[in-house]
């Protein structure tokens, strides 16, 4: 498999306001993220994953080190727009990322931006709202429209550029339950049908159970990489840096505690339910 | 309570009024003004009165809602009215009482100045009443596109206004939220004099500026990282054509107007 993304030593620091000190967001990076995996970057915040995701289609550029984008040097700004093309990016609040009035029209925002034929445009979407299952929503005002449902339309916005990757900054974190749902089936669908490259920044721990990869950031480095069932079962020093685990993980590692011999990388609740009354029987 | 304001005061429609392209639409209430400018005596009004009659009737748009929009405006026209009464000079005067004397020539200009401005702000209230708002900008963006040779940021100053449009929605909400979240801390906006009601929302206010602040910065990011950079090499997904219905809407406009100023030429 080809690389996405690719980091080299990155760094960044956000100045300092007056008599404060500057903040070093990422005290160097280095990632490697594969075409067509669907990676979650955990970690509470300030841990600098926000940061990282925001150098990733060059809205924030390196202070130090390198990020490549399918090859591409994102310090090269002639290359802007390809970069930008490729890797898509959802924001937290979903209504300072609409642009139009009309679904149709903000779809079209990104196509038109690139100057697509207006014929293509169309297509397009028609295709990206199919994708994201909001088709009868076309001609719809937004703003009448619920949080889940705002998401999707910008995550369309996003795929109309026809990106290879998809970066979620928290995307999730202003939803209801049933919003959160929607919008991670969505990108688990894109994901699986598409191939497209899904890297999710989030600080819920179970929206991470599905990836293929966890990024586990603190303090600006990465402290942890590996599958979910990897990462997670590291429960203490997951603790140690202020996150917790997945409540089937709490619930095995505290049974594990009190004596009773279950395995700790039974993340879904199918899993972890087997898992228990596997070793019940046995005792 | 806030969520009832509209703006534009748009009402959909699928009528020929509706239908019209938007830039006829604009240009046909430029050539409406004009002539109402030219128009001198009674037949002249009347031809205007009738054609905004007609185009009325065609939009389906009830002349209730019409008349409602002259309501902000009845104090300047009740003014002008008064004004225009009281103070033109003539050659006979009706009725003399101080220095307030009513001529002949007072009441012919009063009466005519009165439906001027009337429907001025009809006819202009009747495109409104027709035209969406984002048509209307896309309207005014095409129209305007010559100025861009002259450095004018026309396609910038169309999105700045279907972004503001866009937001009204949104901050009108946050308006309400904020409203709320005072009220709920005891904040009292409903009793006072003026000055203290006008002091009561500085709380409101200041939120409100922060919040839209934020929400522009972040707005401008989202825009970049879809590859917005300004207005070159844009294409649009509804592009603006002019229909046959256009031409004809436009033509009729035109001898209506140089008819009106010709024969406004003529004091009729």
């Amino acid at each position: 498999m080809s690389t996405m993304i690719e980091t080299k030593e990155l760094r960044f620091t956000y100045p300092a306001d007056e008599g404060g000190q500057p903040v070093y967001a990422l005290r160097g990076v280095d990632l490697e993220i594969e075409k067509g995996s669907f990676v979650v970057v955990l970690g509470h915040n300030g841990s600098g994953k926000s940061t990282l995701a925001k150098t990733f289609n060059a809205v924030l550029l390196p202070a130090g080190g390198k990020v490549y984008v399918e090859g591409m040097d994102t310090l090269d700004e002639s290359l802007l727009l390809a970069i930008r093309q490729r890797v898509g990016m959802v924001f937290q609040n979903p209504d300072n990322q609409i642009v139009a009035n009309v679904v149709e029209e903000d779809v079209a925002f990104a196509p038109e931006n690139l100057g697509v034929p207006t014929e293509e445009i169309r297509r397009k979407v028609d295709d990206a709202l199919a994708a994201v299952g909001m088709s009868e929503f076309v001609t719809h005002a937004p703003h009448l429209l619920s949080g889940g449902q705002k998401q999707r339309i910008a995550i369309a916005g996003v795929i109309a550029m026809e990106p290879d990757c998809i970066v979620l900054d928290e995307a999730t974190a202003m939803l209801d339950p049933i919003g959160r749902q929607e919008v991670l089936s969505t990108v688990h669908r894109l994901n699986k049908e598409k191939g497209i490259t899904v890297i999710l920044i989030t600080h819920h721990m179970n929206e991470a159970e599905e990836a293929d990869r966890v990024v586990v950031m603190d303090d600006g480095r990465v402290v942890m990489d590996g599958t979910p069932k990897e990462v997670f079962t590291q429960v203490e020093d997951l603790r140690a840096i202020g996150l917790t685990t997945p409540d089937t993980v709490d619930l095995l590692d505290r049974l594990r505690k009190d004596g009773l011999d279950v395995p700790l990388d039974a993340l879904t609740v199918e899993e972890c339910a087997d898992a228990i009354a596997r070793a019940l029987a046995e005792n | 309570m806030l969520k009832d304001i509209t703006l534009g005061q748009y009402f959909p429609g699928t009528t020929l009024a509706h239908k019209l392209d938007p830039r006829t639409k604009i240009l046909l209430v430029v050539l409406y003004i004009i002539a109402l400018f030219c128009a001198k005596g009674l037949v002249t009004y009347a031809i205007m009165a009738l054609c905004l009659a007609v185009c009325v009737r065609i939009s389906k748009v009830g002349l209730k809602a019409l008349v409602r929009g002259l309501k902000p405006v009845l104090f300047i026209i009740i003014f002008t009215g008064v004004l225009n009464l009281f103070f033109t000079p003539g050659d006979r005067y009706l009725v003399e009482w101080g220095i307030l004397r009513i001529s002949d020539t007072g009441i012919r200009n009063a009466v005519f100045m009165v439906v001027r401005i009337m429907l001025l702000i009809m006819g202009t209230f009747l495109m409104t009443y027709t035209t969406s708002p984002i048509s209307l900008t896309d309207g005014l963006e095409q129209l305007l596109n010559g100025l861009k040779k002259f450095r004018v940021p026309v396609h910038e100053l169309a999105m700045m206004m279907s972004i503001a449009l866009r937001f009204i929605p949104t901050l009108i909400e946050e308006t309400d939220k904020i409203m709320s979240a005072q009220k709920a801390r005891g904040a009292d906006f409903e009793s006072g004099n003026i000055i203290q009601k006008a002091k009561a929302l500085i709380p409101i206010l200041v939120p409100l500026f922060i919040s839209a602040f934020r929400r522009a910065d972040e707005l401008a990011t989202a825009m970049e990282c879809r590859c917005y950079h300004g207005g070159e090499g844009r294409t649009k997904l509804h592009v603006l054509q002019y229909q046959r219905r256009d031409w004809v809407a436009l033509g009729a406009g035109t001898v209506i107007t140089v008819g009106v100023i010709v024969l406004g030429r003529f004091g009729l």
